[in-house]
């Protein structure tokens, strides 16, 4: 893996987007060959998404020939309800870009059929041709996505009951009320994140810390789930220094010692105009 | 990029780069719109994967509801209360011009007059749309003759008239047809106007309290029996006083029904209400704050001498006299004008000053959120303000009408 630790959030939001955003330039997508990337929520992410708004209004990126999947959304929430994932990438993300609608796609909590749902969803992003950038968060308790503690490591998308701390840690979203908060989600599976080519993981604050130590410096466990990457062939963790508080210091000094290597990925930055 | 058309073949324009009104605040959202209507994005993105066709880009600019004036006598030179033939020609024009202000939507009023004159200008106009044309009419204002004596202010002492008994059948003779009456303004002082301001109200028209020198109780009453508007707060209706606030008491009455509201109608030329005034009413009740122009005749018109009808006016600024005279003839200050100098005088936010002229009349006339909102399925009457507010551009169901410079 690539452990990549900067400073602070914004610094690590700015490297995320200045990734993303190379990896796309550099694709060259077009009609005949999207760019299929893997998207994640939450409060991690979201500076992540301003940067890459930002690199879209100055000209830099266009998201024209990028098609987006999700990782999950929730199971019965109104897709209006201002904390449903759907509310969320349209306000934070969509609204502000040149996506076309169609190359949107989020799994849809309100389906009739929740299997054929998340079948379905398997199936486009096969279609798509599989996703060749996935960008995730981990939860406090080490999940991917909602694949909670004890999902098969080799799981498919499909519908989850969410497990107590991911209620907890949610219920802020919903008035700190805990009977608020959906018990269940429509997620991709871990499987699912591990078939893309490449896979990146943003880990911010102490909160997070020790499910990063448990992620990567303990062995694979279904038990913290995003310790499944440690067995993809392209994983980058993004944290900042907090994220890393639980590390040991030689882990975090030996990825450090490494940032002139890590820094060539972002830097030069690339654009569309140069094209 | 074409829209994929699943629910409407319609355009669907994006209005960028502005601030728009919502939720009493400026927000810098875009504006979309299709049909006529202020449209969902969300939804169109992800229920019918659409996007827009046509992008107008309003250089950072205030987007608000256009406004709606709700008093209104004429302007330009056209007197809507003159039975002429061709009153429907004039309320045109009128509405043609006031787009320039920004006004959507408005009603126009006729003060005091005999029979004869409500029976031949009440039919020639109906309610009806806006559009390239012209502001929509939502219906007339009936500013009298149902008012006291005492405070006729410039209405004609002659046309005056009490209620007689069989209420709402009288009013029916004098005015002829209440049709496409939207406001009909009177002094809940005399005697029968109790049954009459009930079934005006049971009629959907709106009942305005004005002309008058009634007391708290009368108003209130009044209030009651479902009047929900009071006429140019604190001209022709006795003076607050501490131990009987009068009708200007309305604005902070106890005696208003749960639910109900009160809204008050103020000329902000900085004429007619001396500004410390203003805001007393302003601090009072500021959701009830409801900016009309009652412009006149002479609105319009350039600085000068005018003979409108049987007077001669003269124009200097913002006043307009009886030529010679320093007597007020009437105001001659527009929307726009009124919602800046409301503004600058009651030193209110920007979205308090455009609620005054958008949202409160809509509310007062029970045709909010159709008009005077940009929620989602409201109408797209607009009005793009620079940060003065000063008129850029106004658009009704979503088309431009009128554009400064062109």
């Amino acid at each position: 893996m690539r452990l990549v630790i900067l400073d602070d959030y914004d610094l690590a939001s700015e490297w995320a987007a200045k990734y993303i955003r190379n990896r796309i330039v550099q694709f060259k997508p077009s009609a005949d060959r999207f760019f299929t990337l893997g998207l994640p929520t939450g409060s991690t992410p979201y500076g992540c998404y301003q940067k890459l708004i930002e690199y879209y209004r100055h000209g830099d990126i266009s998201f024209k020939y990028v098609k987006t999947f999700n990782m999950d959304e929730y199971v019965g929430l109104p897709r209006a309800h201002p904390e449903s994932y759907h509310s969320y990438m349209w306000n934070n993300f969509f609204k502000h870009i040149d996506i076309d609608p169609a190359n949107a796609h989020i799994l849809d909590g309100n389906a009739q059929n929740l299997e054929e749902e998340c079948q379905a969803y398997e199936q486009k992003i096969a279609e798509a041709g599989g996703i060749e950038l996935f960008v995730g968060g981990i939860g406090p308790d080490g999940h991917i996505a909602f694949n909670e503690p004890g999902s098969s490591l080799v799981s498919r998308t499909r519908v989850k009951t969410l497990a107590k701390d991911t209620i907890v840690a949610n219920a802020r979203f919903f008035g700190n009320d805990l009977f608020k908060v959906p018990t269940m989600a429509l997620t991709v599976g871990v499987g699912t994140v591990m078939d893309a080519k490449e896979v990146m993981i943003l880990i911010t604050g102490a909160h997070k810390a020790f499910a990063l130590y448990k992620a990567i410096e303990e062995g694979v466990n279904h038990m913290w789930t995003v310790s499944a990457f440690q067995q993809h062939p392209r994983t980058i963790f993004v944290c900042d220094e907090d994220a890393t508080l639980e590390l040991r210091v030689k882990t975090v000094k030996y990825f450090k010692g490494l940032m002139h290597v890590h820094n060539k990925l972002v830097d030069p930055v690339l654009s569309i105009k140069d094209q | 990029m074409p829209s994929n058309k699943s629910v409407s073949d319609a355009p669907i324009t994006q209005f960028i780069n502005c601030r728009i009104l919502r939720d009493n605040e400026l927000q810098r959202e875009d504006l979309w719109v299709r049909e006529g209507r202020i449209l969902d994005p969300e939804k169109l993105f992800f229920d019918e994967q659409g996007y827009a066709d046509k992008r107008v880009d309003c250089e950072g600019s205030i987007i608000a509801p256009g406004f709606i004036d709700v008093q209104i006598n004429g302007g330009y030179g056209i007197d809507f209360s003159q039975a002429s033939e061709d009153v429907s020609d004039g309320v045109s024009f009128v509405a043609k011009k006031i787009l320039e202000h920004g006004v959507t939507s408005f009603c126009p009023t006729l003060v005091t007059s005999p029979p004869e004159v409500y029976h031949k200008v009440l039919p020639q106009v109906k309610v009806h749309d806006g559009g390239p044309h012209g502001a929509g009419v939502l219906g007339f204002h009936l500013e009298g003759p149902f008012i006291s004596a005492e405070k006729k202010g410039a209405h004609p002492e002659k046309y005056l008239r009490t209620f007689k008994s069989g209420g709402l059948e009288h009013l029916m003779e004098v005015y002829g047809s209440l049709d496409d009456v939207a406001i009909v303004t009177l002094a809940p002082e005399l005697p029968g106007s109790q049954s009459v301001v009930r079934e005006l109200s049971q009629r959907g028209i709106t009942v305005s309290l004005g002309h008058s020198a009634a007391d708290l109780s009368q108003a209130e009453e009044a209030v009651q029996q479902g009047a929900s508007f009071i006429t140019h707060l604190f001209n022709a209706m006795l003076p607050f006083h501490h131990r009987d606030p009068g009708i200007v008491g309305l604005l902070t009455s106890d005696g208003i029904p749960a639910g109900r509201a009160v809204y008050y109608g103020m000329i902000a030329d900085g004429i007619h209400t001396n500004p410390a005034a203003l805001r007393i009413a302003h601090r009072a009740h500021p959701s009830g704050l409801v900016l009309v122009t009652d412009a006149i005749t002479a609105m319009g018109l350039p600085p000068g001498r005018h003979t409108l009808g049987q007077q001669v006016i003269e124009i200097q600024g913002l006043h307009a006299y009886v030529a010679g005279t320093k007597t007020l003839s009437g105001s001659i200050a527009t929307m726009d004008m009124c919602v800046r100098h409301f503004k600058q005088a009651s030193g209110c936010s920007v979205q308090e000053a455009l609620e005054a002229a958008s949202l409160h009349p809509a509310q007062l006339l029970g045709i909010s959120p159709k008009k005077g909102k940009l929620d989602y399925g409201s109408d797209a009457d607009l009005v793009l303000l620079d940060e003065g507010l000063h008129v850029k551009a106004t658009y009704i169901s979503g088309e431009e009408v009128w554009r400064k410079g062109q």
